[in-house]
């Protein structure tokens, strides 16, 4: 396990077409929508969600690689597991001691064998106060570059669920539904990495490796009727060659520039030119080192 | 010696501890949500920060954000887990401990946060349970050896290295982490944006929290006035009650 010993900042770009990428609980499951700008928004949480649910998926929720935060679609069987086979090794620790101890020993352990725990943090219960883990990853809510319009459809089901409902139709046997999706969004979501955070937690350069490729295929394996077709589309990672880094962020931010290649509503991902100090990027990872 | 950091940001939760449920941010950034900036780019347990004033750049904007949340802390291992000895498997399936939050955020923020730090003698510290050894940003910071001759002027000579170069030891951030913000050292002596023209009596506010017994941390709060978009945040000429 090699150290993670460089601060990064990086960009996704990613796209929808034909679906809704996250729905709104407060307003009836539609596409986020900043209602004062119009562009759509991706919370934090959602990409997280999705990137847990592909390390589950890619590592079989195996330690070091399970996931604590688990959606039903990836529970898998758990068996026991020898824990100690890992080389945890904290038995040198025997004998009774503080509460105060035993919580640095469980927050190691939880940060060895649970990759969402090392990468995102956690809020535990084992401590008084010290109970908490920082991740090294912080993301922020994804936003659209342009505006976005979201599309209410009806849809109709050729079935009911219920013998009163087929009863009250007549036989007719059959019921109304609404999905909403969005015609076509790309979005942009900022994300840092801190070197000194991954010191904490044991955040390694294989887990950002892990973690570069999630962001990647991400969307591959969380295909439903309501997304539509989403994919990550341009990755820029800005790598300082130093902990604390280089350079402020929003200068690097400001770097990547996006700029329309046809005239009305973007459909596709063609009608965009994302570039890099001018450069259009064609590759989905860009390395920048500053 | 005393600094001035521009910060600015999409979004910004400074959550009210009486609605922390469903969190509805106070209008502006609270005292120790400044501090925590400064703190994101340098801390020692030689310096405590300290905010003397806050100001407000950008007109208070509201946006309200439900999310789907967990209602959960995590469980930490039992001495069978860390054994390896068999038992029931860790981790827990959201959907079974699934919140819908609400949150009332501010949007498109920008203030101007003047502090200074405290230089705290050897033998005043309150000894902190470090996880990991000191940390140094690059070859020129490790290469002075920080106790051996520690004084105030090294480690305002490395805040100001750091925050002048864009260098933090995490990304800073509005009151949650999801709320990143970007930050500037700036010299209050120049030509900077004016403060919105408000005044309003914003009621009591949290000021930070007492770590004096670490076990048992106590809330202060404080009268917040916002004359003419700024916040008198000066311990020396605020009350502020425990």
């Amino acid at each position: 396990m090699m150290e993670l010993n460089k601060r990064y900042d990086f960009i996704l770009f990613f796209d929808v077409k034909d679906g809704n990428p996250n729905g709104d609980p407060d307003a009836g499951n539609l596409p986020r929508i900043d209602a004062e700008t119009g562009n759509g928004l991706v919370t934090d949480v959602c990409l997280k969600r999705k990137i847990r649910n592909y390390v589950g998926l890619a590592k079989g929720e195996q330690p070091p690689y399970e996931i604590y935060v688990k959606e039903k679609a990836v529970l898998n069987d758990q068996n026991e597991r020898a824990y100690k086979a890992l080389g945890v090794d904290l038995s040198q620790d025997t004998g009774k001691r503080k509460g105060g101890d035993k919580v640095e020993e469980a927050r190691k352990w939880m940060c060895q064998n649970f990759y969402d725990v090392r990468t995102f943090g956690a809020v535990m219960s084992t401590g008084i106060n010290c109970g908490q883990v920082r991740g090294p990853i912080q993301l922020t809510f994804a936003r659209s570059v342009e505006q976005v319009v979201s599309l209410e459809h009806s849809i109709t089901r050729m079935a009911v669920a219920t013998h009163q409902e087929a009863e009250k139709q007549g036989g007719d046997n059959r019921t109304m539904g609404r999905k909403f999706t969005i015609p076509y969004g790309l979005y942009r979501v900022h994300g840092f990495v801190s070197a000194p955070l991954a010191k904490q937690t044991g955040f390694s350069q294989e887990d950002l490796g892990l973690f570069w490729e999630a962001l990647q295929n991400m969307f591959e394996h969380d295909r439903s009727a309501a997304r539509g077709l989403m994919s990550s589309r341009r990755l820029i990672i800005f790598e300082h060659t130093s902990a604390m880094g280089n350079k402020p962020a929003q200068e690097l931010f400001d770097r990547i520039t996006f700029s329309r290649t046809s005239d009305g509503p973007a459909r596709d991902f063609s009608d965009f030119n994302i570039e890099l100090d001018g450069n259009k990027l064609k590759d989905f990872k860009t390395i920048v080192s500053v | 010696m005393s600094w001035c950091l521009e910060v600015w940001g999409d979004y910004a939760c400074f959550t009210r501890p009486e609605m922390k449920v469903e969190r509805v941010s106070y209008d502006v950034m609270t005292p120790s949500a400044a501090r925590a900036i400064y703190e994101a780019i340098l801390w020692k347990p030689a310096i405590r920060w300290h905010i003397t004033r806050i100001d407000v750049l950008e007109p208070i904007k509201w946006i309200s954000v439900r999310r789907n949340e967990v209602g959960k802390i995590f469980t930490g291992p039992t001495q069978a887990h860390l054994d390896g000895r068999s038992g029931d498997p860790m981790g827990f399936a959201v959907e079974d401990y699934r919140q819908q939050r609400a949150g009332l955020f501010l949007r498109d923020v920008r203030y101007r946060i003047h502090a200074w730090f405290e230089f705290i003698p050897q033998e005043k510290r309150i000894r902190n349970k470090s996880v990991t050894p000191e940390f140094w940003a690059d070859s020129e910071e490790a290469s002075q050896f920080v106790n051996a001759n520690e004084n105030e002027g090294k480690y305002a000579a490395m805040f100001e290295r750091r925050a002048r170069k864009g260098q933090c030891f995490h990304r800073p951030y509005l009151g949650c982490r999801e709320f990143a913000c970007d930050f500037k050292l700036v010299d209050p002596s120049h030509d900077l944006p004016p403060s919105i023209e408000k005044t309003d009596d914003l009621g009591w506010m949290l000021y930070d929290l007492n770590f004096e017994d670490p076990q048992d941390p106590q809330p202060m709060f404080f009268r917040a006035l916002l004359e003419n978009g700024t916040i008198n945040t000066d311990r020396n000429s605020v009350e502020v009650r425990g």
